[in-house]
């Protein structure tokens, strides 16, 4: 049976090759940063399993080290310049796409396919896995097939990817630092804690004050977090459960969607999603690390107002 | 009885993030900071923030499509993308971003978020293309301006995604939802649960996409 762990030796085959090429890297002034850097995602890739919980903890520590304290930076692998780009562009024309397309397709249809047609039966591949299994076939289809056609250097898949993986830097791991930091926060009860700073805030009696702590709680709490999921439980055992839907006799599926929705503005608020505020700005190369977060304040905003008008106004329909 | 302590926490990341210290650094040190003040010992919170980063490798999976993504860039694509909007007349930033706002919620209404995304879509296709429309129409932008119209387009990506993928019934935080509701009794079919994320959609479109044309209109209105 294929399971994520075939997927996790293809990455951290991927990051110990950024290794490897990092430390060979002579015109690279934190060569061996970087190498040390991407060789401890690749041993955690490849080997998170057996090295115990401490060892992955010292692990971590190894990389919040070498990124905090400015161990690791961008790179310049061998690649085309604007010039010889713009050629190319213009030379290969719109079919350029084609490869581009080769891994959402692969990802979509091989997924329809698995769940729909008998392919699945089978069970050869981790339930609920099948996506990103299909998503590591489509990146291998696409490479061989940008190799059938346009013949780059044997190494320049690496390169390129090592070039854009040193874009993102330290960013590329913190949304599974901030995943990690969830754990501990709680196992730290932080929820709980949370929950009952709420219900103090909430007056008695009021209706649409209280759908209002609730959505507004949802977004400031996932503005901590980093995750609405993280946040809905609380907000649901705090407030959502025993006041709107069992107190006012709210409609518990319009206090649980739009109640998480809610939660959602706050992601577009923080840093602490990073995965989606803070990678793009590093991908996108934007000198502001904050830039995306400020382009979404002014949607979140109004989008957390029209959330609170929509549970008070369609859960008491 | 509640123990408010561990909050301590939050106001590290809090406090560490508005001063802009390394995010890695921050979110280390609060974890381990929490996790002595919640009375565990050092081992023991080490042990446990190594186990959560081990659980969660599933998201380092993604960067697999950087080398695809970097080979394509080293044949135009980015090049190719920006030839495709110049050819097109009528071609604006904030209609570009518009389109892809629809296309980003629809196709994540249907349960295909996993085709686009900042990696994948965003940097390659969307920021190049938003880019081109602006130059097209206003000339050399200013870095500013650049950066603004980059910032704009990862913007769009994320309003398009979580204002759209909860439509999708069998997404993981409608099942969420549902596994929560159902711990205090409440039965509820998931599709019942994504019809109710509709409302909000059709809002997200209507303020991101005033947004966008407004912001059409800023980038027209400077000084020459």
């Amino acid at each position: 049976m294929i399971t994520l762990h075939w997927l996790y030796a293809l990455a951290g085959s991927m990051f110990a090759a950024f290794s490897l090429l990092s430390a060979l890297d002579t015109a690279h002034s934190k060569r061996f940063g970087n190498a040390a850097f991407w060789g401890l995602m690749a041993l955690s890739l490849l080997a998170g399993d057996y090295i115990g919980d401490l060892g992955n903890g010292l692990l971590v520590l190894g990389l919040a080290g070498l990124a905090g304290f400015g161990f690791i930076g961008r790179s310049n692998p061998p690649t085309t310049n604007g010039e010889e780009r713009l050629a190319w562009s213009d030379r290969l024309g719109n079919k350029l796409f084609l490869p581009a397309l080769i891994i959402p397709v692969t990802a979509l249809v091989g997924t329809l396919a698995y769940n729909y047609t008998p392919l699945g039966g089978t069970g050869w591949i981790e339930a609920k896995r099948e996506t990103y299994v299909f998503l590591g076939l489509g990146v291998l289809l696409a490479i061989a097939t940008i190799f059938a056609w346009l013949r780059p250097p044997a190494v320049a898949p690496l390169q390129e990817g090592r070039r854009l993986i040193d874009a993102i830097g330290w960013a590329a791991v913190l949304p599974q630092m901030l995943a990690s930091l969830g754990v501990l926060f709680a196992a730290a009860g932080i929820g709980d804690a949370i929950g009952s700073l709420t219900r103090m805030a909430i007056p008695q009696g009021s209706v649409f004050l209280t759908v209002a702590v609730f959505g507004v709680g949802m977004a400031v709490f996932t503005m901590v977090m980093g995750n609405a999921f993280a946040a809905f439980p609380v907000m649901a055992a705090a407030i959502g459960v025993p006041l709107l839907i069992q107190g006012y006799g709210g409609d518990p599926a319009v206090v649980g969607a739009i109640g998480m929705l809610a939660g959602f503005c706050g992601t577009l608020m923080t840093p602490m999603a990073a995965n989606f505020n803070l990678v793009p700005a590093a991908l996108l190369e934007l000198k502001d690390q904050y830039g995306v977060i400020r382009a979404q304040v002014a949607t979140a905003l109004p989008m957390l107002a029209v959330n609170i008008l929509l549970i008070y106004f369609l859960a008491w329909r | 009885m509640i123990n408010y302590w561990p909050l301590i926490g939050i106001l590290l990341v809090v406090i560490g993030f508005a001063m802009k210290f390394n995010p890695m650094l921050v979110v280390t040190v609060a974890a381990i900071a929490t996790g002595l003040i919640a009375g565990m010992d050092p081992v023991e919170v080490i042990g446990t923030f190594g186990k959560a980063f081990n659980d969660n490798r599933i998201i380092a999976i993604v960067w697999i499509v950087l080398p695809v993504i970097g080979l394509l860039e080293r044949f135009g694509l980015q090049q190719r993308a920006a030839a495709v909007i110049r050819s097109m007349k009528n071609a604006t930033t904030g209609r570009l971003l518009i389109l892809y706002l629809a296309y980003r919620q629809v196709t994540a209404a249907i349960g295909l978020h996993s085709t686009a995304g900042h990696p994948q879509t965003v940097r390659p296709l969307v920021a190049p293309m938003a880019l081109a429309a602006a130059e097209k129409q206003h000339g050399e932008l200013t870095e500013d301006e650049a950066e603004k119209v980059k910032a704009y387009s990862a913007a769009t990506d994320n309003v398009g995604l979580f204002f759209g993928e909860d439509i999708f019934f069998a997404i993981g935080s409608i099942v969420l939802i549902q596994q929560i509701l159902a711990t205090y009794g409440y039965i509820l079919a998931p599709l019942e649960l994504a019809l109710w994320a509709i409302p909000t959609a059709i809002a997200a479109f209507l303020i991101h996409g005033a947004r966008l044309m407004l912001f059409d209109r800023k980038l027209g209105r400077r000084e020459p």
